[in-house]
């Protein structure tokens, strides 16, 4: 029951406030649409929607860290997350409370943008829904991303380095905006020793019927997302347990 | 009985000493106003005794129950309203109540029950629907003093309650907290010297993170030979004579 109704105030926090809708939801549909008028005008196929859908569900995922350090982050700069410290809620009500509700919204923002995708000439089947389920570890990996930051910025902080940074960094090194292989050498061993590359890669994999690629991308997410997550929830119960 | 009951209590922050060695005891069912000028240690102490921070030394019995040992059942029995507005800002008056009652463990109906209740002794019809960051800081400030009022708790830290609150609603709590005398022990802090004259059964005035003198406010202005209350205050915060 506490966990659940403060899982309930999380999302409510994170689904009143129209600039998480806009950012989550509108502006990678915005994006999805400006790169596929590109490619019906240009000769090379460089964001076919096979290869940009994965990408943009992915990008769209990195606004969660965004959303979740800001929630996090804000509670800790007005006292009300003290207010929460002096409750009965554990530690892990804490964790699960703010992590719980933003899983439903990343896979709602998938699911947005596989939709919009349809429209744009994405065969409708199955492998989507697959899409979907490896979306999955990315999504934790950004809501760890977000609750670290979250501990540790001010929500100003959080606005510059996971609005700004992460989302820009984030979209340039996971091949969504270009193919990898045309910069090559240094920047593309950077690009695959991140996880952000192997997640569009792991997504195309499911979306293109290639399964056995699936994997070996997705495990180098899921490590990541493992350790993000492990690092988030030690600072996390540090601060809990602080003077701050 | 006592409700509260400190041994020793110590907290240092570094090579800092906030709070020295506090032996206080306060009887169940009072109001006890803890005075000193800013730095005194005020705040410190309420954060140890409503295990919002580690003591350093020595522990406190909050209605038998050790802040060391026993912390959560300590967090079930106590509530705080923090020095600064502490509430869900995306979230509604009654919404921001519920939620309080919920993760003090009240059921979904119990929690509508008591957030009306509080929703009348507060006045807070008018903007019941309203979210929270609509509001004013003085009624926001209510909001939050009502927020930690709806767990019920036996044992209620008010930090600076009346901070940015006008004269009839600082009034209006003053009637709220006098109603509350008998029930459940409150501990305030307060810079108003009125204040703590008018609510309090006893005073504890700190400075340099030592608890100075205790008493009634007739046996402090009496202890240091003062002709009024804030003489006595000015002496024992400062360590001078009092003003003949």
């Amino acid at each position: 029951m506490r966990l659940l109704s403060f899982a309930s105030r999380n999302r409510k926090e994170l689904l009143r406030d129209p600039l998480n809708l806009a950012f989550g939801i509108g502006f990678p549909l915005v994006v999805l649409l400006l790169l596929s008028a590109i490619q019906a005008n240009i000769p090379v196929s460089l964001f076919t929607i096979e290869k940009l859908a994965p990408g943009i569900a992915v990008f769209g995922l990195s606004f969660i860290a965004l959303f979740s350090g800001i929630v996090i982050a804000k509670d800790r700069t007005t006292s009300f997350l003290m207010r929460l410290f002096a409750s009965p809620l554990s530690a892990s009500d804490f964790l699960l409370g703010y992590t719980l509700p933003l899983l439903p919204m990343a896979i709602l923002q998938g699911i947005v943008c596989f939709i919009a995708s349809f429209f744009l000439g994405l065969p409708m089947n199955a492998d989507v829904l697959l899409a979907l389920v490896v979306l999955i570890p990315p999504a934790m990996l950004f809501i760890g991303i977000g609750l670290l930051a979250g501990s540790l910025l001010t929500d100003k902080q959080v606005g510059g380095i996971c609005g700004a940074l992460l989302t820009n960094v984030s979209a340039w090194l996971s091949g969504t905006w270009f193919d990898l292989n045309l910069v090559g050498g240094a920047f593309k061993r950077i690009a695959y020793a991140l996880p952000f590359a192997h997640a569009v890669d792991a997504t195309k994999a499911a979306i293109t019927g290639n399964y056995a690629s699936i994997l070996p991308h997705l495990w180098w997410v899921i490590g990541y997302a493992a350790v993000i997550m492990v690092i988030a929830v030690v600072v996390f119960k540090t601060k809990m347990n602080s003077d701050s | 009985m006592n409700a509260i009951a400190t041994t020793g209590l110590t907290k240092k922050y570094g090579k800092q000493i906030a709070v020295n060695s506090l032996n206080l005891a306060i009887e169940q069912g009072t109001c006890f106003a803890l005075l000193g000028v800013n730095g005194a240690g005020k705040t410190t102490t309420i954060k140890m005794l409503s295990c919002l921070t580690k003591p350093t030394g020595g522990d406190a019995m909050i209605l038998g129950k050790s802040i060391l040992s026993e912390p959560q059942a300590v967090k079930a029995i106590t509530n705080v309203s923090p020095q600064e507005t502490a509430v869900a800002p995306n979230l509604t008056v009654r919404e921001n109540l519920e939620l309080i009652a919920s993760i003090y463990g009240s059921t979904v109906k119990a929690a509508r029950q008591k957030t009306t209740r509080m929703i009348e002794d507060f006045h807070l019809a008018g903007v019941e629907r309203r979210k929270s960051k609509t509001l004013s800081g003085g009624w926001q400030r209510r909001l939050s003093i009502a927020m930690a009022l709806i767990s019920e708790p036996q044992i209620l830290f008010l930090d600076e309650p009346t901070l940015g609150l006008d004269v009839l609603a600082r009034r209006e709590l003053w009637s709220i907290i006098e109603q509350l005398k008998g029930k459940v022990t409150i501990i305030l802090t307060t810079h108003y010297l009125e204040e703590a004259q008018a609510l309090s059964d006893r005073i504890g005035v700190m400075a340099h993170g030592e608890l100075k003198a205790i008493g009634t406010a007739a046996e402090l202005i009496a202890g240091t030979s003062a002709t009024t209350f804030e003489d006595a205050f000015i002496a024992l915060a400062t360590g001078s004579e009092a003003c003949a």
